[in-house]
């Protein structure tokens, strides 16, 4: 250990309860004071992570994330304030752990993270801590952790429950040994469709802080080769065991020797020719209502978004229940599927067309599109 | 043999809201084509069209991956608990 790193006799003070601490004493407080972590995403479970990382002494912390606060962010996302709406995460990031800490470096990415600069922006770093929201990123984060051998502190909520668990590290499991492929996009609803308890991501987020700090000190048995699954609603933690998988093709065979098009990888891109979603333009769906054509439309969110706002006409069916919903639907009829902004009722569209239907259409852009377009003229 | 089932929330709308359920079988197949009979809409989130597990959904057998034992073929003992474990990716 270097001198460079020493502690001064303010940060001593700062970190005296630490320093009480036998595992970590003065060696481990240098440890973190020397420790880059990376984290990817300051949202959710970004905010628990920076502010404690931060608040620990980890020396030099980089985030990548690309998004504005919006004052939907504000009910979990708890690095960032009322008066940082409209900014910059990145920005209010920065302000708020200078405010905790300024003896933290912090580095900053305002991009998305992708196959060309993953590697590039996560090199170096000691640690990097998977609090995206989206599993592209997810798939990327873990093959590039794997690739430049970092150790990737995953984190993953959704509703009431979350995961946690420690993946890439030499001799443990991946995220791909986990869960080999990514569910088909709009199966899963995100946070933003689905909703999310907000002091869910404080609770796996800090456990993903705790995971980071155990691993620069080299303390205690970290989540590596097991997995973390929380459920807030009966407060259960259950562990399970998860085995590094011969056949991974990112740790196991090592087949993945570069990144790939994680877009294409989670089916988010644009459909194969000759697989088109047929479209309705709101507009046009206004016209064929107003003139009282004989049509089924139904949405398929979830019940607390119907509640919150629908379209008069439409019935609900929430996605996950639409196979039971079959019968209700006559064939003969057209059928137009929405959601929020047109994901989920793609697949529903892709559903119903593979159990036979032909005349179902999805309504571009949603309820949010509608509300833009026909409700506001 | 009887074996308590634990559902994610995402898919307890499918079985009324229930998280747990009690269900017979011999084999973890068996006790996820019963919670499939019993709970229809389920069927198509617990397994693939050749009734396989998907590569997204993880199951476990008390604290192990099945895919370590037999998959759905693992047998399974009178007071295990399978744990459903979808991805989800929330953040």
């Amino acid at each position: 250990m270097s001198n460079e790193i020493g502690l001064t006799k303010q940060e001593v003070h700062r970190y005296s309860r630490h320093l009480l601490l036998p595992e970590v004493g003065v060696e481990g407080q240098q440890k973190l004071k020397a420790a880059s972590v990376l984290l990817v995403g300051a949202g959710g479970l970004g905010s628990p992570i920076a502010l404690y990382l931060a608040a620990a002494g980890v020396g030099h912390l980089g985030i990548v994330d690309f998004d504005v606060v919006d004052e939907s962010n504000l009910q979990r996302q708890v690095l960032h304030g009322t008066r940082d709406v409209g900014r910059p995460k990145l920005d209010s990031a920065r302000a708020r752990i200078a405010d905790v800490n300024p003896h933290v470096d912090v580095t900053t990415y305002e991009t998305r993270l992708t196959s060309s600069n993953a590697l590039q922006i996560l090199r170096g770093y000691d640690i990097v801590i998977d609090g995206t929201d989206n599993f592209a990123t997810r798939y990327l984060t873990n093959d590039a952790c794997v690739l430049l051998g970092i150790p990737n502190v995953y984190g993953s909520i959704f509703r009431f429950e979350g995961q946690v668990s420690v993946f890439a590290t030499r001799t443990g499991p991946c995220y791909r040994c986990l869960f080999r492929q990514p569910p088909p996009p709009g199966l899963v609803p995100s946070c933003a469709e689905g909703g999310v308890l907000g002091v869910l991501p404080g609770t796996i987020g800090t456990l993903q802080a705790t995971e980071a700090i155990k691993l620069l000190l080299g303390i205690g048995q970290p989540l590596i080769g097991r997995l973390l699954l929380y459920d807030a609603l009966s407060l259960r933690f259950r562990t399970v065991n998860l085995r590094k998988d011969p056949n991974c093709p990112a740790c196991g065979t090592h087949e993945i020797r570069e990144l790939i098009d994680y877009d294409q990888f989670c089916g988010v891109t644009t459909e194969a020719p000759g697989d088109e979603i047929p479209e309705i333009a709101p507009a046009e769906l206004a016209v064929r209502l107003e003139r009282g054509d004989d049509l089924d439309l139904i949405d398929v969110r979830e019940l607390n978004e119907w509640q919150i706002a629908r379209i008069d006409a439409a019935r609900l069916v929430p996605l996950a229940t639409l196979p039971t919903a079959f019968s209700s639907i006559d064939p003969e009829r057209d059928v137009i599927v929405h959601c929020k902004s047109g994901g989920r009722s793609a697949n529903a569209v892709r559903q119903l067309r593979a159990a036979g239907f032909r005349r179902v259409w999805n309504l571009t852009g949603g309820i949010e599109r509608w509300n833009r377009e026909v409700n506001a003229s | 043999m009887s074996v308590q089932v634990h559902l994610p929330a995402v898919l307890s709308r499918l079985t009324d809201g229930r998280r747990t359920l009690d269900l017979d079988g011999n084999t973890v197949g068996e006790i996820v084509n019963e919670a499939s009979t019993r709970y229809p809409g389920l069927a198509p989130r617990l397994k693939d069209e050749q009734g396989e597990p998907y590569a997204f959904v993880t199951y476990y057998l008390n604290d192990d991956d099945i895919r370590i034992r037999d998959g759905f073929r693992t047998s399974v003992q009178d007071g295990d608990e399978l744990t459903i474990v979808p991805a989800i990716a929330g953040g």
